[in-house]
């Protein structure tokens, strides 16, 4: 087991790296770099800027040197917790983020909790009462699920939503408690707000969670163990429960890693639609104005994020299934 | 060998009875038999050809030039397909009532109502905007329309161009991402996952790391921020396959898996070994032995990966980081729909929505029959 946790946190810090190169070439992808989007800027604002001190800015930036040297500078700080600054909010990049990460984490995590409350049910009924009316309607809206994109969910319900109360946006708090300190009231309002993008963003995952365990589920169903163990007069209840759901939870489990980048995805587009003060609108904001040092950090922090996600869903599997332990 | 085995297994097929066709049949027709049976699948398919001959021929299908906008009839209302008319009689020929605009002097915005005295009845090849058939030819008959007043099927956007046929033109984008996409993944996929699969060892290795990589990180804020790298002055054909691209550059990987998985499970049978055996060379086995023998898994594979494709592009343009207007696609009509208090006014806005969702209901559908019927040989 420790050699399994060992090698699966070793293998993370390639992947980070990885994950930290792509993040820069984000940075680098568009054309221009950034002191011709800073001297636009300037420019627009009717500043002009002489050639010999934009070449004094660009040496002093270290934009004139390779790019090999350039990310190396780039990940250095960023180890340091500067992830530069941002021209678009006129504040260090690591403060906007933090201030938001909190929001994008928990709508994720909710949604998260979601696809498994609903998931993990429906996905069992579906496979014990196998062709049943109940069935049919979940499978259709498994499929449902999996066909409407977020995007268009999240639209339709604030429709609906606008259509009830008049309101444009759905924000995580009611206005009383936008800026009030934390509390269990506050608490309870977050809760009373996050289940819509929650539930919007968790709608693919859980037909994806419903369709897996309802298969495996299945699969094991038919096996002899199971007619052995409702042969010697175990209940039906105990039947299930005790041996075949056990081990058709295993690959639900471990598709978590698979539905975390969703989720993440998910969390961005709902979140920008609904009008979510999470990471999502300030990424948009970012990508419009080319503020590109903010949109590396995000796709970096998310990717991040997700890969952290992964392993821990890795090491949570190998938990509970002995053969993963042993397969490394 | 007696002689009912020998012969032409297709004229066989005929004289024997039904149950017993199987046992000449070729693997194609025993795929397509097993397809069939998923009847789900099979409606999925008729609709997905049905989208995309209209699409094909839309200049001649849809009613009206897709930029022909009148100020009159900004958001208007989608009008009512009729056969029964305001005094209870029955036309056999469907109708539409006018539309009456005028302004609304406190909103200062147009209001409708309907003109119950001008009947528009639907015709078949109406004349109507010019247009240039696939660029080539040009003509201004549509295979449907009304020879007075208008037609708004699905209503008309915020210029008051019609809404169906910009869902058409749309088509043309949407339906169409997804094909190209997956004839790149395609190739990358059966590329990298043959060289995985067929070759192992260390580039297995990496090429095994880099699938689980590209797979772990989230894919949208990649894409938005990749689409980035498209410069503004591209044309909508360059946009177009730049959003392609992206897309692929994450899709590839399913495929990948899906054939490094084949190949390892195969090139341990018999007929692979006997065919090197034989002197075949690796190009060869892999072409002719290998790939055949499971291209069905790959054709299944693919068109799951379609319905992604699509959303992608649509999540794209709906946030306005993929094709942009003049461009139409279903996503650049959803964008339309975006701010809440002009989707209040005009719902109908959305429909293109119904159109993503079918669309993508159908791929799904059909790639499970495919992948049900890519082994026929198994017990159902």
């Amino acid at each position: 087991m420790l050699i399994y946790l060992l090698r699966r946190v070793l293998i993370i810090i390639p992947t980070l790296l990885a994950v930290s190169i792509v993040a820069f070439l984000v940075i680098q992808a568009p054309p221009g770099d950034f002191l011709t989007v800073y001297i636009g800027q300037l420019e627009s604002r009717g500043e002009q800027v002489a050639d010999d001190q934009a070449q004094a800015l660009r040496v002093r930036w270290g934009l004139d040197q390779p790019l090999s040297v350039q990310y190396v500078k780039w990940l250095r700080s960023m180890l340091r917790g500067n992830m530069g600054f941002s021209m678009v909010y006129n504040r260090p990049v690591t403060e906007l983020i933090l201030e938001r990460l909190p929001w994008s984490v928990t709508i994720s995590l909710a949604a998260l909790f979601i696809v498994y409350l609903i998931g993990l049910p429906v996905g069992m009924i579906s496979a014990v009462h196998q062709y049943s009316a109940r069935d049919y309607i979940f499978t259709v809206i498994g499929f449902l699920g999996l066909a409407i994109p977020n995007f268009l969910f999240a639209l339709v319900l604030l429709w609906g939503y606008y259509q009830l109360s008049g309101n444009v946006a759905v924000g995580l708090f009611s206005p009383e408690y936008q800026l009030a300190p934390w509390s269990f009231a506050k608490l309870l309002d977050l809760l009373k707000h996050v289940w819509m993008p929650a539930l919007i963003v968790g709608t693919a995952g859980t037909a994806f969670l419903i369709r897996t365990l309802r298969a495996n589920l299945l699969d094991e169903l038919n096996k002899q163990y199971v007619m052995v163990a409702r042969s010697k007069g175990l209940s039906e209840q105990k039947v299930v429960y005790k041996y075949p759901f056990r081990i058709a939870i295993n690959p639900a489990i471990s598709t978590l890693g698979w539905t975390l980048p969703t989720l993440v995805s998910g969390e961005l587009l709902t979140s920008m639609v609904l009008g979510i003060p999470t990471l999502a609108p300030i990424f948009l904001t970012s990508l419009r104005f080319q503020d590109m040092f903010l949109a590396g950090s995000i796709v970096f922090v998310l990717s991040v994020l997700t890969v952290i996600g992964t392993l821990l869903s890795d090491i949570l599997l190998a938990f509970l299934d002995p053969r993963v332990r042993g397969s490394v | 060998m007696s002689k009912t085995v020998m012969g032409d297994p297709r004229s066989r097929r005929k004289t024997l009875p039904r149950d017993q066709r199987y046992v000449v049949a070729s693997q194609w027709q025993l795929t397509v038999w097993r397809f069939l049976r998923h009847k789900m699948a099979v409606a999925a398919l008729v609709i997905l050809g049905v989208f995309y001959l209209v699409v094909v021929f839309a200049e001649f299908v849809a009613p009206y030039d897709p930029y022909h906008n009148d100020a009159k009839y900004l958001h208007a209302p989608p009008q009512r397909l009729r056969f029964i008319d305001d005094q209870g009689r029955l036309h056999l020929r469907p109708f539409v009532y006018g539309l009456k605009s005028e302004v609304d002097p406190v909103r200062l915005a147009l209001v409708f109502e309907l003109d119950t005295s001008a009947r528009h009845p639907l015709a078949l090849f109406v004349k109507g905007d010019p247009y240039r058939m696939w660029g080539l030819f040009e003509s201004h008959v549509h295979l449907f329309g009304v020879k007075e007043g208008t037609l708004f099927l699905l209503g008309a956007d915020k210029m008051g161009r019609d809404l169906l046929t910009r869902v058409i033109y749309g088509g043309r984008i949407s339906l169409t991402i997804g094909l190209v996409g997956i004839a790149i993944s395609f190739v990358l996929g059966i590329l990298i996952g043959g060289i995985s699969g067929y070759f192992g060892g260390v580039a297995d290795m990496a090429i095994q790391r880099l699938i689980e990589f590209i797979r772990s990180i989230p894919t949208l804020p990649l894409w938005m921020a990749l689409s980035l790298a498209l410069p503004p002055y591209w044309s909508i054909i360059k946009v177009y396959f730049g959003i392609v691209i992206i897309l692929s550059l994450v899709g590839w990987t399913d495929l990948a898996r899906v054939v490094r998985g084949r190949f390892l499970s195969l090139k341990e049978e018999d007929f692979v070994q006997a065919a090197r055996l034989n002197g075949c060379s690796r190009g060869r086995i892999i072409a002719r032995h290998l790939l055949p023998s499971f291209y069905s898994y790959v054709i299944a594979s693919l068109t799951l990966s379609i319905p992604g494709m699509i959303i992608g592009e649509t999540a794209l343009s709906f946030i306005g980081l993929g094709l942009q207007p003049p461009a139409i696609s279903w996503g650049v009509l959803l964008k339309e729909a975006q701010h809440i208090r002009v989707l209040a006014n005009a719902p109908w806005l959305l429909t293109p929505s119904i159109f993503v969702i079918v669309a993508i209901l159908a791929f799904n559908f059909v790639g499970d029959g495919l992948r049900d019927a890519a082994d026929p040989y198994t017990a159902v």
